[in-house]
């Protein structure tokens, strides 16, 4: 694919973005790269990208249309046909939902398996973060490395080991269970980028603090923590994610009582079709959580929080 | 305030490189004591260890009564104003100044207070709100100072705080600094790679190299009577001409062989060092301060000591500074060639232990003097103000024999 070919090619070719070039052409990968970058700045691709934001919106934007059809017309016609008759949307499904009662303690499930979940790996990922970036201890860094050797272990071979210790200790089915499993299987990741994050801040920031009488957990307080808010911001963001959409988890730890919305809304798929009123109108509200809890944390994306510190 | 005593202090790395051997200073109450010398000559490591930041490895430093060793940084009361400033980016300037009263939890009333004050001496006011990154490179140093003064520590230790500015803001940031000192009266250690900085600003400067204490002493003191070449060659700018000569005797007085040419050296200089008689037929180090030669030919320039006193070349480079002239020429005597020379070389850039040339003399001649580049010219030296070293060692010879520095004969 040349970079022409990428500026002009229609929307749903290629969704990504066009600067990659292939590589293995030889000798004009340099320029054409430079070329790509600068086309990134025209009113083109500017367009292009707009056109593909929109595409990938189309599956969203059919959730959502759908989510307000009654039953009958999403069997009887595609959700599209109701862009020409916007009279038959009605709010039926969601109003449904709330009286639904395995859907709604499903909602309050996801809830107080995500938060719990997200707080916890935030706390302590950022104290071990600082810890393992700026404390001195012995066997600190040998420590890290076995946080980042965590990082591969993949999470099916910890479900039947767990699920036994689980049984064991009488968390089996619990929320509580759920929770801890997300925890420890988070954290490595959480600490693995704050602490590569907590440790890109400059030495003398620290000394200084330290110079100032700033003891640990003060410094950890009153310098890591405002510095370290667009890396805990992201973090947070992903975290809650991943937790919110959990099915894996969900389906072998949580059992029909601590349900979260996921296993919930998989239950209504059945063989031979589903409940699309309850699939619909849930899916789209467990999406719109995350949306709202990204623009919460988005304005800690601030450009440049370290400029002026040093130099 | 306080003094600070550091006392037979190593800073020794588990690799066993020694970054600080064997240093001992004593800073009075209220001093100003410069830590000068080449980058890795160790002074900021001592500045670190005097801080709390660094680990000592060997001996003590003690602060006021209080020997200090296993105090930790917050507690030693003591504010470091840092080479890159350090200052808290997501603070506004009121808050980066008052962070470390904060931590101390002084009453607010007292803080704002305080942090006004700090803030007018250092022309400031105008800026608290602000954000470090509005700030530019001279106004975030007063910050950094701010930060130190709010305080009212025992001791000031500034590392290198002034080699971020431009040349014209350093010079006037030196001038400040040394206002502030001298109001508050507070004991100051300064670090600094820079040795006109090192004698303006110094009541004492500590010429360091290669972890070892080389000289403290009055900035004067430092400049006249330099106990070795490293001394000699650093402080000074020019930097000191450094040659190998030959020393006969000569009647009551001396002569001194530079290569083809020779230099009468007064009888008098040889009476006020006495240990100089030890060298009479034997090679010597010689140096010579730019500012100690002028122009022969210039009218007024002459001197009772007549034709013995003058040298011949030509002259290479011209440089006009202006209020001065820089005369480059090349005289027949080799340079001088030890450790310390070898370390000042590569302190100047130089190829690891490449020297310059054979015999570059560099003079300050008076503008008014007519000397052309590729012309002759002959060079009244002030033989009054020769300065002659140890050619094996580089010990400085000043008083009696074996009063000269025996330590840099066995340095490794």
């Amino acid at each position: 694919m040349s970079d022409d070919a990428a500026a002009t090619a229609p929307p749903d070719a290629r969704p990504d973005p066009p600067p990659e070039p292939d590589g293995g052409e030889g000798a004009p990968r340099r320029s054409a790269a430079s070329r790509a970058a600068a086309l990134l700045g025209s009113g083109a691709v500017q367009v292009l990208l707009v056109l593909i934001a929109l595409f990938w919106l189309v599956p969203t934007l059919g959730l959502f249309v759908s989510s307000l059809r009654t039953p009958a017309d999403n069997a009887a016609s595609g959700w599209w046909t109701a862009l020409a008759r916007p009279a038959e949307l009605t709010l039926a499904n969601y109003a449904g939902l709330l009286d639904n009662p395995v859907f709604v303690g499903s909602f309050w499930n996801t809830v107080l398996i995500t938060v719990p979940s997200t707080l916890l790996i935030v706390v302590i990922a950022s104290l071990a973060g600082y810890a393992l970036a700026w404390m001195e201890f012995p066997g600190r860094d040998w420590l890290f490395l076995g946080v980042v050797a965590l990082l591969v272990v993949p999470i099916q071979v910890a479900l039947v080991p767990i699920a036994q210790l689980y049984g064991g200790a009488g968390i089996y089915g619990s929320i509580v269970g759920v929770v801890l499993f997300h925890v420890g299987f988070g954290l490595p990741f959480a600490i693995f980028l704050l602490r590569n994050f907590f440790a890109a801040i400059p030495r003398d920031l620290l000394e200084a603090a330290r110079m100032d009488g700033g003891k640990e957990l003060t410094i950890f307080r009153r310098v890591i923590l405002p510095l370290g808010g667009p890396a805990i911001a992201s973090l947070t963001i992903f975290q809650f994610l991943w937790v919110w959409n959990d099915l894996l988890v969900a389906l072998v730890f949580a059992d029909a009582a601590n349900q979260p919305m996921t296993k919930a809304l998989q239950a209504e798929m059945r063989q031979f079709g589903a409940n699309i009123d309850v699939i619909s109108s849930g899916a789209f509200i467990s999406m719109v959580v995350p949306l709202v809890v990204f623009f919460a944390f988005q304005r800690y994306f601030v450009q440049g929080v370290m400029a002026g510190a040093v130099k | 305030m306080a003094n600070v005593r550091l006392d037979g202090v190593y800073k020794i790395y588990p690799d066993g490189t020694r970054a600080v051997d064997d240093l001992s200073l004593d800073i009075a109450e209220g001093e100003l004591l410069v830590l000068v010398g080449p980058s890795g000559c160790g002074k900021t490591t001592a500045l670190r260890m005097v801080a709390g930041l660094e680990e000592i490895s060997r001996g003590t430093v003690a602060i006021g009564e209080r020997t200090v060793n296993r105090v930790s940084a917050r507690d030693r009361d003591v504010a470091m104003v840092f080479q890159s400033y350090a200052l808290y980016p997501h603070l506004s300037v009121r808050d980066n100044i008052a962070f470390g009263l904060q931590l101390r939890s002084m009453p607010k009333a007292e803080i704002a207070e305080r942090v006004a004050k700090a803030a007018a001496t250092l022309g400031l006011t105008d800026h608290l709100d602000r954000k470090p990154r509005n700030l530019s490179g001279g106004q975030r140093q007063r910050v950094a100072m701010g930060r130190a003064i709010v305080r009212n520590p025992q001791a000031f230790l500034m590392d290198e705080p002034l080699s971020n500015l431009d040349a014209k803001l350093r010079v006037q940031m030196r001038a400040e600094i040394s206002r502030i000192q001298r109001d508050l009266g507070v004991t100051t250690v300064y670090v600094t790679h820079d040795q006109v900085e090192a004698m303006t600003l110094g009541d004492r400067v500590a010429v360091m190299k290669k972890g070892v204490l080389q000289q403290v002493a009055p900035p004067q003191e430092l400049y006249e009577r330099p106990v070795n070449l490293f001394v000699a060659g650093f402080i000074g700018s020019p930097a000191m001409n450094l040659l190998q000569g030959r020393l006969e005797g000569d009647g009551d007085g001396a002569v001194l062989h530079l290569g083809d040419q020779a230099l009468g050296v007064p009888h008098a200089l040889l009476d006020e060092r006495p240990a100089l008689r030890g060298y009479l037929g034997r090679d010597i180090a010689v140096g010579i301060r730019p500012e100690d030669m002028e122009d022969a030919d210039l009218e007024g320039a002459g001197g009772a000591s007549g034709g013995a006193a003058v040298l011949a070349s030509t002259a290479d480079l011209v440089e006009a500074l202006g209020a001065e002239l820089l005369v480059h020429f090349v005289l027949s005597a080799p340079p001088v060639v030890t450790d310390d020379t070898r370390e000042l070389a590569r302190d100047a850039g130089a190829d690891e232990g490449e020297v310059p040339g054979e015999g570059t003399v560099i003079a300050k001649f008076s503008p008014r003097s007519r000397v052309a580049e590729g012309a002759p010219v002959r060079i009244r030296v002030d033989t009054g103000r020769l300065y002659f070293f140890d050619p094996e060692s580089g010990a400085g010879i000043w008083g009696e024999p074996g009063d000269a520095d025996p330590r840099e004969v066995g340095d490794d």
